[in-house]
């Protein structure tokens, strides 16, 4: 375990210091699969990180731990295992809440982003037909109410608040992009009224990487009394980020991407909103008092967290977020922002090539969509694969986006907090054959 | 050659730069539309069948975006299958995705034979994220020549 500061939880290293080249190395040494080849024999180039981080050993270490050691039920049985099962389960949460600013009690395990978004949307489904009393009447929607997205979203942060729009007769609006794929901030007031309830939107966005004016969002939606849902899949593996500071109502976010397992994520609710909040899943474990007539329900989080969950994933999910706050979100910002730099050049660099999003590297992600004239993803997927370079193709989940932006798919490059200078540049040289390789001119003219 | 060669066949380069059967007509029998919804691939492809003993494809007709390998894919099945017999074209199909499983190792002669410039496919058979790439306009095929004997069927029941 590579500790970057001086002790374990200790307060992030602050002010901008990057990683060290030793630093960095000791980090690399910690992810074994990204000492692997790839492709008869290649060094894998792994740039596909926004899709799915690579684990550390601490979170691969963790996960085994738990089942050698301590595999029990978790909050039921009186035997010293589940004691110690339920306790590395709750110390997971209180890792993860610390991480990202909020009261344990706060932390609902979901299986994934996409599940903590849809636990909000089905809940209020369910309040709209009556269930959870008068408590739960704000979160209640009818014909006249509007839930308000943006066309920046992944499918993840559309579908759900479709799909809840259509359960109650709401309407869905959208705040647009500019051409470079910022919101139009300019919208804002247009878009978010009086008749808005719920207004979702990503704190990053995983094709453009434009990191959002959460808090020009926030203000608004209070103006008017919309609850705020904060996609934070992409910005909590990447920076720092206090929930209770960014004022949202919900963030949703996966274990996979912040280095933790894969069958786990987090849903944050506001403390009282989460208790007033009718449940969604039910079964075993949510529940207070059973008969065969009602039942009362569990506080959060168990409420929301019905059946046996998913302990050593959430144990994983614990690790990762240990070992992110010990490295320092501001270091692994500070190095990811390197690493944003290096990326634009790169595609800057090459002919022919168009980025989807930003070209500045203010508030802006280590990753860059782009789209190669005369060439479709898929092949310049193929031909950076055959380099050893990992990226994804595609419309990367977000359909919408790309339609907006004119691209029917793209291919992205994405880093994170161990990507180096070397790897980039072994990115820029794959992206350079790519034209060429296909018969065309490398000055992007045909 | 390297895998990547052996995927990208020059003859698979020329059909995806200057496609066959490309632009749909009008006058079909039956249309099918088909997405890999994992990178928007789409063909939307026509059969034209000619009267005959035994029906007979007399051309296709498609639209469609994608990258090389389900463009040249759909442009080389197009040429294929012209002339053919429905039910030699459909056991053509039945051919390329056995190629298509063959992880790179081909078939036999007389299958290659049958498939003709179809077998410069054989590469994709080594990365199955391209396999969906290279049958996408052999599904709409497919689909749309079980349309058009649903439809020869029903018109002959209506007599
Ligand atoms: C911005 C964003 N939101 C939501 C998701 C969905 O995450 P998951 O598939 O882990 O639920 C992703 C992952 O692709 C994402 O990048």
């Amino acid at each position: 375990m590579t500790a970057i500061t001086d002790s374990a939880g200790a307060t992030p290293s602050s002010g901008d210091r990057t990683l060290s080249t030793s630093e960095l190395a000791a980090v690399r040494a910690d992810f074994p699969l990204l000492a692997r080849t790839v492709r008869g024999g290649r060094p894998l180039v792994y740039l596909d990180s926004a899709a799915t981080a690579q684990k550390p050993d601490v979170v691969l270490d963790a996960e085994q731990d738990f089942y050698l050691q301590r595999n029990a039920a978790v909050h039921r049985g009186a035997h010293q295992l589940a004691e110690e099962a339920t306790e590395a389960y709750e110390q997971a949460r209180h890792e993860v809440a610390e991480l990202v600013g909020v009261d344990d009690g706060e932390l609902v395990w979901t299986a994934n982003a996409t599940a903590a978004v849809n636990v909000v949307a089905y809940a209020m489904s369910n309040a709209s037909l009556g269930r959870g009393g008068a408590t739960a009447r704000r979160f209640a929607l009818g014909a006249g109410d509007e839930v308000v997205v943006t066309e920046a979203e992944h499918h993840a942060n559309i579908v759900p608040w479709q799909e809840l729009c259509a359960r109650t007769g709401a309407t869905l609006r959208w705040i647009g992009v500019h051409d470079d794929g910022r919101l139009r901030l300019d919208d804002l007031t247009n878009v978010v009224t009086e008749r808005t309830r719920v207004l979702a939107f990503s704190h990053a966005s995983n094709v453009t990487g434009a990191v959002t004016d959460v808090a020009a969002l926030v203000a608004r939606a209070r103006e008017v009394g919309a609850l705020t849902v904060l996609d934070a899949c992409q910005s909590v593996p990447h920076m720092p980020v206090d929930l209770h500071a960014l004022d949202v109502d919900f963030a949703a976010f996966s274990g996979h991407k912040m280095l933790g397992p894969t069958g786990v994520g987090a849903l944050y609710g506001r403390r009282e909103l989460l208790e007033a909040m009718p449940p969604v899943l039910t079964g075993g474990s949510m529940v207070e008092v059973v008969t065969m007539e009602t039942t009362t329900y569990a506080p959060p989080p168990q409420r929301f967290e019905a059946g046996s969950q998913m302990v050593a994933q959430a144990v994983g999910m614990g690790a990762a977020a240990r070992y992110l706050r010990e490295l320092g979100m501001e270091a692994v910002a500070a190095h990811e922002a390197e690493m944003t730099r290096l990326l634009l050049d790169a595609v800057a660099s090459v002919p022919g090539v168009r980025l989807l999003g930003p070209a500045d590297d203010r508030d802006r992600l280590a990753l860059v969509s782009f789209v190669v004239d005369g060439v479709h993803a898929h092949d310049v997927g193929q031909v950076l694969d055959d380099a050893g370079v990992a990226v994804r193709v595609g419309h990367h989940c977000a359909q919408p986006l790309h339609r907006r932006l004119g691209a029917a798919a793209s291919a992205r490059a994405s880093a994170a907090v161990y990507t180096t200078a070397e790897e980039v540049a072994a990115f820029a040289d794959a992206l350079a054959r790519v034209r060429p390789f296909f018969g065309l001119d490398r000055e992007g003219t045909r | 050659m390297s895998s990547m060669e052996q995927l990208y066949q020059q003859l698979i380069l020329d059909h995806a730069k200057d496609p066959h059967g490309k632009g749909l007509a009008e006058g079909h029998d039956a249309e099918s539309f088909q997405v890999n919804p994992t990178c928007g691939d789409e063909v939307r492809l026509r059969v034209h069948l000619a009267a005959a003993d035994a029906p007979t494809v007399d051309r296709v007709s498609w639209e469609g975006q994608g990258c090389s390998i389900s463009q040249a894919s759909v442009s080389v099945m197009s040429e294929l299958v012209t002339g053919a017999s429905v039910e030699e074209a459909e056991q053509l199909g039945e051919t390329f995705r056995a190629l298509m499983q063959s992880r790179g190792e081909g078939l036999d002669e007389a299958a290659e034979d049958r498939l003709g410039d179809a077998t410069a496919f054989t590469g994709v058979a080594k990365y199955p994220a391209r396999i969906k790439c290279a049958l996408l306009g052999w599904a709409a095929l497919r689909d749309a020549l079980v349309q058009a004997s649903a439809a020869t069927t029903k018109k002959e029941e209506e007599r």
